[in-house]
């Protein structure tokens, strides 16, 4: 089974690290954090401040379309083009494509943050007393991971979508959950001050939406302020878990679905 | 056991977003193929011939029916093991080269981990593309092949894992004389190593020289199942008489219209009981007689008598005739 | 050939499970973050800053900071037994600056800033500074008004300047008749159990607000009590000067024909006469603005005072 989950997950990074638009969208990012720089200057003392909250916030928005556009595309270029039929008329079963896919997408993601926040630390340097880091600084390791998670979850919502919507479709669901979910805790708070069947109706969608705005520890750790490791945890497991719920969702569609 | 066993199987597509408009795509087909036939499936474009290999493949799932290769159920993973499969106009990984393209589709095949090393299976694929004559182009990307060479990556593919039933859909589309020839010699290659090869194609030619056995289908339907000389055997035993001289008889002529003279040649088209008349009548008046030849129609013509529009129960009878 | 069947009903499984997960998991980091998200609100305390970041969507954003706002009451409220709400009065500004035409956000500071904790912040300035800012903005809202007096009466006990709010009130057209008596009474400082009684019933008619009604409720039923205890005390006293003693227990007064039967508190619970002839609530924690009456010993416990208080 692995023996072809594998492959497919090999040949899918291998096509994003060699798609054109994925470096495109890298170097912007590292712009942004050039640019963060400048902005930075302006305003005085504030440098880290803005060094890190552009930074990562560019990080996030950025790697969040790179992995929407990326996710559909490949997916739905695949069976747009047909290179699917060869892989399917193989004894690879339908749900292997989509968790190889999945691994694949992810990976990339995973080295496409890396180098993003090379460039964000490479500024934060640059603009620190005397170009040292803080001990304060590793915590926007932690930010970063959790930008990875988010990363991780919106993969998975990617290609649920594209298993049975157009991609376009599929990039505007994508994004639009992306911006609901990182509301989704002021969400909750607007279903509790409701009554009745709405109150029932809106908690269980906002239990079922991705909660990204528990994984924006931006602001917090730009103050330098530590993140619980409980939290760490917590996170984790959710984001695993939101990101398995998607690709069981996927799975079923796809495992149905007429490849015309 | 035939090789493949197909039974009542059909298609019906519900179109549409709202109001589900049911297309069918495939009326009830049964059909077998022998192991080590050359089969050639017929008929125009959009007759439900890529349909149906989709069926076969697992691509698209049956409405109805069932289909039996080698004795397992289609989409059984031990079914595609044994078989290859070379799509309409294929596309590949742009971004591959042909080499890292066969290696995939090799591991994905099962040619990887412990049961293959990386050298086997590497000399493997150097193999398969010498077969399909692509050496040299094997670190080039794909985006930077031809037509032909794209379909003879398709065709390496396909036939990378030495599987015993292969499945062309059109392989010979988009290729000029040279590359059809090659194709065609493939395959013709397949069939001495005991390969199944089953192809549709809407180039009569191909399949009245490589097929064993032909099945027609059109708008879903299928129309006939045989030998190319089953289906071109004369039916209304049709038989041309030639003879040496300038005229035609006149007894000859009041047995049929079709008699014509060129040169220094007559000819007349006489059915079966007609043709003693017709010889005693060219006797009579001392013509000697060249040729006694029964009329073949080609495969073009029967396959334009079948793709006319018919009624159903017409075609049934029909296939009861030929399958 | 059709669908694999054990991959259906792998993957519903799955699915199930981790939806079961996820919103447990949902449950518990919202526990983690509660406190984080609401100061992660304040880095921008700038409300120019904040408008121009909503892009034009500031009444939404108001909504945002309004749920905010309640949470973070309601959290501190509920879990902490000494709160302190430092956070709420540059909730309250921040809502009202971006939305200043949100009316529940002012009667809830007028509420909740100020009286002191734990039912408020004690801020009674920062409320009265609050509620100006929302008169400013809607000069024609005589809830604004009437929430201001109050402020000013219970708070502050400035009762000129409460005077002052309820007639600026009550010149408006559709204001609620209480105004105009409630000015009169400020200028008097007499019949504190009436004003009470009026300012708090116009409260709770008022506004819409679940939290707000409650709280005016709550008091509405320990002003009750406390009239109650007030009248009880005094046949207690008539019952001394008839029989020199005191009564042993309620139905010795009701013999007396002093009282035609067991007093019963707003809550249900019959009253409690003691030995010495005090009178006791029997359920304190279910009368929580109550002062008077409360039993000897009686200590609220963390637990049943936040009981008491949701």
């Amino acid at each position: 089974m692995s023996a072809r989950v594998i492959p497919i997950a090999t040949n899918t990074f291998r096509e994003a690290v060699r798609d054109r638009v994925l470096y495109n969208l890298v170097a912007f990012a590292i712009l942004m954090a050039g640019a963060a720089v400048l902005v930075g200057q302006i305003s005085i003392n504030m440098e880290r401040l803005v060094v890190i909250n552009l930074g990562l916030a560019a990080v996030s928005l950025f790697g969040v379309v790179i992995a929407i556009f990326i996710g559909i595309g490949l997916v739905s270029k695949e069976i747009d083009k047909r290179t699917l039929y060869t892989v399917l008329s193989r004894p690879v079963r339908r749900w292997e494509f989509i968790v190889g896919k999945f691994l694949g997408l992810s990976g990339t993601l995973v080295v496409n943050s890396l180098c993003m926040a090379a460039g964000v630390y490479a500024a934060l340097i640059y603009v620190s007393d005397h170009h040292h880091l803080l001990m304060t600084d590793s915590y926007v390791l932690v930010a970063l991971y959790f930008i990875v998670l988010q990363f991780v979850m919106v993969t998975a919502l990617a290609l649920l979508f594209s298993s049975f919507s157009s991609p376009l479709l599929s990039a505007v669901f994508a994004f639009c959950l992306f911006l609901i979910g990182s509301f989704s805790e002021d969400l909750r708070g607007f279903a509790a001050m409701s009554q009745g069947l709405a109150r029932w109706v809106t908690t269980a969608i906002t239990y079922v939406i991705p909660n990204f705005s528990a994984l924006n520890v931006i602001s917090s750790v730009a103050h330098g302020e530590p993140v619980a490791a409980k939290l760490v945890v917590a996170n984790t497991a959710y984001a695993l878990f939101y990101a398995g719920m998607a690709l069981c969702g996927a799975v079923l569609i796809f495992e149905r679905r007429n490849l015309k | 056991m035939n090789a493949l066993e197909i039974l009542a199987l059909e298609k019906v597509f519900s179109v549409g977003f709202w109001r589900k408009q049911p297309r069918r795509a495939l009326h009830p087909l049964t059909l077998s193929v022998q192991e080590g036939e050359v089969f050639g499936f017929l008929g125009p474009n959009g007759a439900g011939k890529t349909t149906t290999l989709k069926m076969l493949m697992g691509l698209v799932y049956p409405t109805g029916g069932s289909a039996k290769i080698f004795g397992m159920e289609i989409g059984d993973p031990r079914v595609k093991a044994q078989i290859g499969f070379l799509p309409e106009q294929p596309y590949f990984y742009d971004y591959l080269t042909a080499h890292e393209l066969l290696d995939y589709y090799a591991r994905l095949s099962g040619f990887a981990g412990a049961a293959v090393s990386g050298k086997e299976r590497k000399s493997r694929i150097e193999a398969m593309l010498a077969r399909v004559g692509l050496t040299g182009a094997g670190d080039v990307q794909l985006r930077k092949f031809s037509k032909g060479m794209l379909q003879r990556v398709g065709i390496a593919q396909a036939i990378l894992h030495d599987p015993k039933f292969v499945f062309l859909d059109e392989p010979m589309s988009g290729l000029d004389p040279i590359g059809r020839r090659e194709v065609r010699d493939l395959i013709e290659q397949l069939k001495r190593e005991g390969k199944t090869v089953f192809f549709s194609t809407h180039i009569l030619s191909d399949a009245e020289t490589l097929c064993d056995r032909v099945a027609v289908i059109n708008k879903g339907e299928l129309r006939g199942v045989g030998s190319v000389a089953e289906l071109t055997r004369n039916v209304q035993g049709k038989i041309e008489v030639a003879w040496h001289g300038m005229s035609v008889p006149a007894a000859l002529k009041t047995l049929t219209q079709e008699c014509s003279c060129a040169g220094d040649m007559g000819r007349a088209v006489v059915t079966e009981p007609q043709l003693d008349a017709a010889v005693d009548a060219l006797r009579r008046d001392n013509l000697r007689l060249i040729s006694v030849t029964p009329v073949r129609s080609t495969l073009e013509e029967y396959f334009v008598q079948q793709t006319k529009s018919q009624t159903p129960s017409q075609s049934n009878s029909q296939k009861g005739a030929y399958a | 050939m059709k669908p694999s069947r054990s991959i259906t009903w792998i993957a519903a499984c799955l699915l199930a499970f981790f939806l079961m997960g996820s919103s447990l998991l949902i449950g518990r980091i919202d526990g983690m973050r509660a406190r984080a998200s609401i100061e992660d609100v304040l880095y921008v305390r700038s409300s120019s800053a904040l408008k121009r970041m909503s892009l034009g969507y500031t009444g939404l954003m108001a909504d945002l900071y309004w749920t905010r706002a309640v949470q973070y009451y309601g959290l501190k409220h509920h879990t902490e037994a000494d709160p302190h709400y430092e956070l709420l009065a540059p909730l309250l500004n921040l809502t009202t600056d971006l939305d200043p035409k949100l009316r529940v956000a002012y009667e809830f500071g007028a509420s909740f800033l100020a009286p002191k904790s734990p039912e408020g912040a004690g801020e009674p300035d920062e409320a009265v500074a609050l509620l100006e800012k929302g008169i400013r903005a809607n000069p024609q809202v005589w809830q604004l008004y009437h929430a201001l007096g109050f402020v000013h009466y219970k708070e502050r006990q400035d009762y000129m300047a409460a005077a002052d709010a309820f007639r600026r009130g009550a010149e408006l057209p559709n204001a609620h008749p209480f105004l105009k008596v409630l000015a009169a009474k400020m200028a008097q400082k007499g019949g504190e159990f009436e004003t009470s009684r009026m300012l708090w019933t116009m409260t709770f008619d008022s506004s819409d607000d679940k939290m707000i009604k409650d709280n005016a409720a709550n008091h509405l039923l320990a002003l009750q009590a406390e009239q109650d205890l007030n009248g009880l005390a005094k046949i207690i006293d008539l019952y001394r000067q008839q029989t020199g003693r005191n009564p042993q227990s309620w139905r010795e007064v009701y013999s007396a024909n002093l009282l035609p039967g067991i007093p019963v508190d707003p809550v249900g619970f019959p009253y409690v006469l003691a030995p010495n002839g005090e009178i006791y609530v029997l359920h304190p924690e279910k009368l929580k603005f109550l002062h008077k009456g409360i039993p000897p010993g009686y200590k609220p416990s963390a637990e049943s005072e936040m009981d008491a208080r949701s």
